[in-house]
């Protein structure tokens, strides 16, 4: 079975695999991805096997285990595989078995088959059993039997971790096509909608996971994608949020209960709380008030409460700014300003609190489209985005040779020049220092390139000018004018609602364009009144510049050719 | 690829343009930068089409195409990598707060100037490290002491406001401010300018102005001083605060120790803006550019009353030299005014001797006029009354005139003509009005 397959007896899926759950989804007919529920129903399916007289359980029937059987039951591993004892952090493995140095590798000391005795599993192998059940459960819903996968994974993998997984899917069955990475994958999710617009725009993935939560950068250009820039944080996470209800939850129960034991001290208690902190957690998403309810947390008293969201988000304040401040860190990695971004994706499970959108919106423009289950209306789940990018993926190379896929990743396509600079024309004036500068193709756009626009002409039309420059994007800053102080009847003077409208004005952000290099001047003539002109650019690879100008409707035109200069066209400056 | 709408016009061609083939190339595109694209979606697929042309690639081609390739994902390797103290690792958490919090967390070189993300690396990787299950796994106990100092170090150092209350008293970031013969032995700028950097943690205003160097304008140094004497600073001191009860049993106590612990505090801040205060007028009497300004000041004073002086010296000199010639004048004009005095007296006693010569002249062309008497010799009293009129002639005109009538009368002996010339006289002297008509009887 773990033998390579030929392209046409392939049935592929798309897998994302998260230290918390993990997801399996497939492309139908139609090319419409879908995310596949298991046999409990759960299309999120906790990463987690857990082992109870031998029997192996998996995903939510796992996680129950917890409470009781936390020392047989893995969990939040996902993280390392491929890696050495050593690099790893153990904490989120806190409350299930631990991870621990074997040989060179990792593995958990648990029971796992009907005799009593401990046995050293190691990660890959709790790793591919995993990936075999997520197999068979694809297989049974399918009616075929699975044996290839694309997979999601953060970008920060190392090619070891990559090596690593793609051998223990190899053992649970699955030929892996593909590793590609999470954000990438959510972005694609998002493009292959059939409503979808191809368009140049600079995208942030932010992934808000259980244990880690991960930014990036993404330049979309014609449906290529090229990451600027990445910010990874450990800390951040939605176990802190999980943290910010079990506090909550265990000092009013301590309230209620004063000798009774703090739950947060007691192993089992904790574990109870936990889950059902979380749960809480996801119910607030979509409720405004949720129910905390665990039978016997300490000591065989039942405790039951409630919260309310608005209280939730109090409590979590803190812990929301965090998760921005990742966000707008990352934009200011990849030296760009929060008006370069069109869209930020929140992708992950955490993304589905309202708050944290709603605060991440807040830290952009209104030109940034923030793109979370309560910021847009047709927004995909957060949850199921990486699966269903995977899912295309899967779609799209299932019928290559495994060996052409290889070929066709590697540096030698993937490595590509990307424009310094945007491209663009002088409109109105040919004068540089009055002229408007408008981009045409648009910096860390990957060469070679074709891009075609069309421009407006004076009203009676007649000779034009068209000049191409390169164009830097430059942030204007206008501070508000003082505001002259209104004078204030006395009858209002102690009105305190009317101190709201005198909230600070903001400065005023705008993106503007400086006007760089020059690269050439072209002439149409005789444009008849009215009508436009079409300008086409192809930039090679070389940095040539290849440019037609024509009236729109119009044969002939002038073409007009740069070379590409001496210098070499790539650098790593 | 949707195609780009540009609604502002195109600039009209000036007059004159002209190219061949109306295309004019000018420059080149600057530099492109070399980036990994994403081997993902279908836009990909004919990326790689169009690129592999149905080539096959090597290892060795990898690692050349991704020699220049820009790097998006962070070093988690390197950067801190401080030796842990033997002594630190065996600290209990209770004593948190006792401990250094950047040692702990291995980054003491960046201490305050840490940014959050160097301290949530610095976190992670002493987390991988001292991770109780490790210390398990490598034999030793599950002793998780240190494990909890970091997280406490962790949580205190990325909570601004517990951050700024413990950087208020991390002494180790101090510099303590070097002795006078510390600072005449050494280099003023680079001993002190530590000192007030570290100051300048604290100050509520930044950017902090630096202490410069000896070639700092005099308008900088003094605005550094001006910043430090001005000083705004946010240090607090409640780090240092003796625990409150925690218990609600024993109000009065906790109270107690409240009041006591923002006394101390007050009392601590006081201490510090004088240990500041102390510290900047120390370095301000070290400061060698004071001292030049001040010599300097000095030597501008001097100058101008130098300049004062001498101008005085010249003013004074200038006055004896002018009362010299001032005297000088006066001896000269008295001189010629004696010369013209006597040259006067001489010209006088001429005119009257040339006068009393001209009477005897007038008086003798009387005699010479027979007294006007017609012939023979004259009575004596014609003779009377012609030289009383001669003399009332010669009183009532002045030298000149006498000389002109003596300059007629010179060399006449005919009386008649002698006695027309004073008749004449007397009638020009009757016009003039000096003498009435008739007064001169002899002559009428
Ligand atoms: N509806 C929801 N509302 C809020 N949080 C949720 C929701 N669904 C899942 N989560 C949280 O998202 C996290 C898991 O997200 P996921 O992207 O699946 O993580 P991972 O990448 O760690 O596998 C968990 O912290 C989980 O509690």
């Amino acid at each position: 079975m773990s033998e390579q397959q030929a392209p046409a007896e392939r049935v592929a899926i798309g897998i994302s695999f998260g230290n918390s759950y993990s997801s399996i989804a497939f492309t139908s007919g139609e090319g419409k991805a879908e995310v596949i529920a298991n046999e409990d129903g759960d299309r999120q399916i906790p990463s987690m096997l857990s082992y109870v007289e031998g029997e192996e359980l998996h995903g939510q029937q796992a996680k129950a285990q917890l409470v009781r059987n936390p020392r047989n039951t893995v969990a939040y591993f996902r993280d390392f595989i491929g890696q050495e004892f050593k690099s790893i952090d153990p904490t989120p493995a806190h409350q299930s078995a631990h991870p621990a140095q074997h040989d060179s590798t990792i593995a958990f000391n648990i029971r796992d088959t009907e005799e009593d005795k401990q046995n050293a599993v190691s990660i890959s192998d709790i790793t591919a059993r995993h990936l075999k059940r997520l197999r068979t459960s694809a297989s049974d819903y399918l009616g075929k039997d699975v044996n290839a996968a694309v997979i999601t994974v953060p970008t920060n993998f190392s090619d070891a971790q990559k090596e690593a997984l793609v051998k223990s899917a190899k053992e649970a069955g699955l030929e892996v096509l593909q590793l590609i990475s999470e954000p990438v994958s959510a972005v694609l999710a998002y493009d292959a909608r059939p409503e979808a617009k191809l368009a140049d725009k600079i995208v942030v993935v932010a992934d808000l996971g259980g244990t880690r939560s991960d930014i990036a950068v993404i330049a979309s250009r014609g449906g290529i994608y090229t990451i600027l820039a990445t910010h990874h944080d450990y800390e951040v996470s939605g176990f802190q949020l999980d943290q910010v209800l079990m506090d909550y939850f265990a000092k009013e129960f301590l309230k209620k209960n004063k000798s009774a034991g703090d739950p947060r001290e007691n192993e089992r208690a904790l574990a109870k709380l936990k889950l059902e902190s979380e749960a809480v957690k996801k119910s607030l998403s979509i409720g405004t008030t949720a129910n905390f309810s665990v039978e016997s947390l300490v000591n065989g008293i039942d405790f039951q409460a409630t919260i309310n969201r608005t209280r939730y988000e109090l409590l979590a304040n803190k812990q929301i700014g965090a998760f921005v401040r990742l966000v707008t860190h990352a934009v200011e990695k990849a030296d760009l300003d929060p008006l370069d971004i069109s869209e930020v994706i929140l992708a992950g499970g955490n993304a589905h609190t309202p708050k944290i959108a709603s605060a991440i919106g807040n830290a952009f423009p209104e030109s940034t489209q923030v793109i979370a289950p309560t910021t847009f209306p047709k927004a995909i789940n957060p949850s199921e985005l990486p699966v269903r990018g995977a899912a295309i993926q899967a779609s799209l190379i299932q019928e290559f040779e495994l060996e052409d896929i290889q070929q066709s990743t590697h540096p030698m396509v993937t490595v590509t020049p990307h424009l310094s600079h945007a491209v663009g024309v002088l409109c109105i004036s040919d004068d540089e220092s009055r002229g408007v500068f408008h981009a045409i193709v648009d910096a860390e756009t990957p060469l070679p390139v074709r891009r075609t626009a069309i421009i407006a002409t004076p009203k009676e039309g007649g000779d034009v000018l068209i000049k191409l420059a390169e164009g830097a994007r430059h942030i204007k800053v206008t501070k508000p004018e003082p505001k002259p102080k209104q004078e204030k009847s006395k009858s209002d003077s102690d009105d305190d609602s009317d101190d709201d409208s005198e909230e600070e004005e903001e400065e005023l952000r705008e993106k503007t364009w400086k006007i760089g290099k020059v690269l050439s001047e072209a002439a149409l003539r005789g444009v008849k009144k009215g009508a436009k002109v079409e300008v086409q650019i192809n930039i090679g690879a070389d940095l040539s510049v290849n440019a037609i100008f024509r009236e729109q409707g119009g044969k002939g035109g002038v073409r007009g050719i740069l070379q590409a200069s001496a210098q070499a066209p790539n650098g790593s400056a | 690829m949707d195609v780009v709408q540009i609604n502002l016009p195109l600039p009209i061609l000036s007059e004159g343009w002209a190219a061949e083939k109306d295309f004019q190339p000018i420059g080149h595109l600057s530099r492109a930068i070399d980036r990994n694209i994403e081997p993902v979606g279908p836009h990909f697929l004919a990326h790689a089409r169009r690129k592999r042309h149905k080539r096959t690639f090597s290892e060795d081609d990898r690692i050349q195409a991704q020699a220049n390739v820009k790097k998006v994902e962070d070093d988690d390797a390197g950067e801190i990598s401080e030796p842990e103290d033997p002594l630190m690792l065996q600290r209990e958490a209770k004593d948190w707060k006792g401990q250094d919090h950047y040692a702990v967390l291995g980054i003491s070189r960046y201490r305050w100037r840490a940014t959050e993300d160097q301290i949530k690396r610095a976190h992670r990787k002493k987390v991988l490290k001292h991770h109780p299950d490790k210390k398990a796994a490598a034999g030793g106990t599950e002793d998780d002491q240190f494990f909890k100092c970091i997280q406490k170090a962790t949580e205190v150092l990325l909570d601004p406001v517990k951050r700024r209350q413990f950087d208020s008293v991390d002494e180790a970031a101090d510099v303590e401010p070097p002795t006078k013969k510390e600072t005449q032995k050494g280099n003023f700028y680079k001993l002190w300018g530590k000192v007030f950097e570290a100051e300048g943690r604290f100050s509520n205003k930044q950017p902090v102005p630096k202490l410069g160097n000896e070639k700092s304008p005099k308008e900088e140094v003094e605005a550094f001083y001006n910043f430090w004497y001005n000083f705004d600073s946010w240090r607090t001191f409640e780090y240092l605060d003796e625990d409150v009860p925690d218990d609600n049993e024993n109000r009065d106590q906790k109270r107690h120790v409240e009041r006591k612990n923002a006394n101390a505090r007050r009392k601590k801040k006081t201490e510090d803006t004088t240990r500041l205060r102390k510290l900047v007028d120390e370095a301000l009497s070290l400061d060698p550019r004071i001292k030049i300004f001040q010599q300097e000041e000095r030597n501008r004073k001097n100058k101008r009353r130098n300049e004062k002086e001498a101008e005085q010296k010249r003013l004074a000199e200038e006055a004896a030299k002018a009362k010299e010639e001032e005297a000088r004048l006066q001896a000269e004009k008295e001189a010629s005014e004696k010369a013209n005095k006597e040259a006067n007296k001489k010209a006088k006693e001429a005119a009257k001797n040339a006068a009393k010569k001209n009477k005897r002249v007038v008086r003798g062309a009387v005699k010479d006029a027979n007294y006007f008497h017609a012939a023979g010799d004259a009575p004596a009293a014609q003779i009377d009354k012609a030289l009383n009129d001669v003399d009332l002639i010669i009183t009532k005109i002045d030298n000149e005139e006498l000389a002109t009538l003596t300059g007629k009368l010179n060399g006449k002996k005919d009386a008649g003509e002698i006695k027309q010339i004073f008749q004449d006289e007397v009638a020009r002297l009757v016009g003039a009005g000096k003498l009435k008509e008739g007064e001169a009887q002899s002559l009428s």
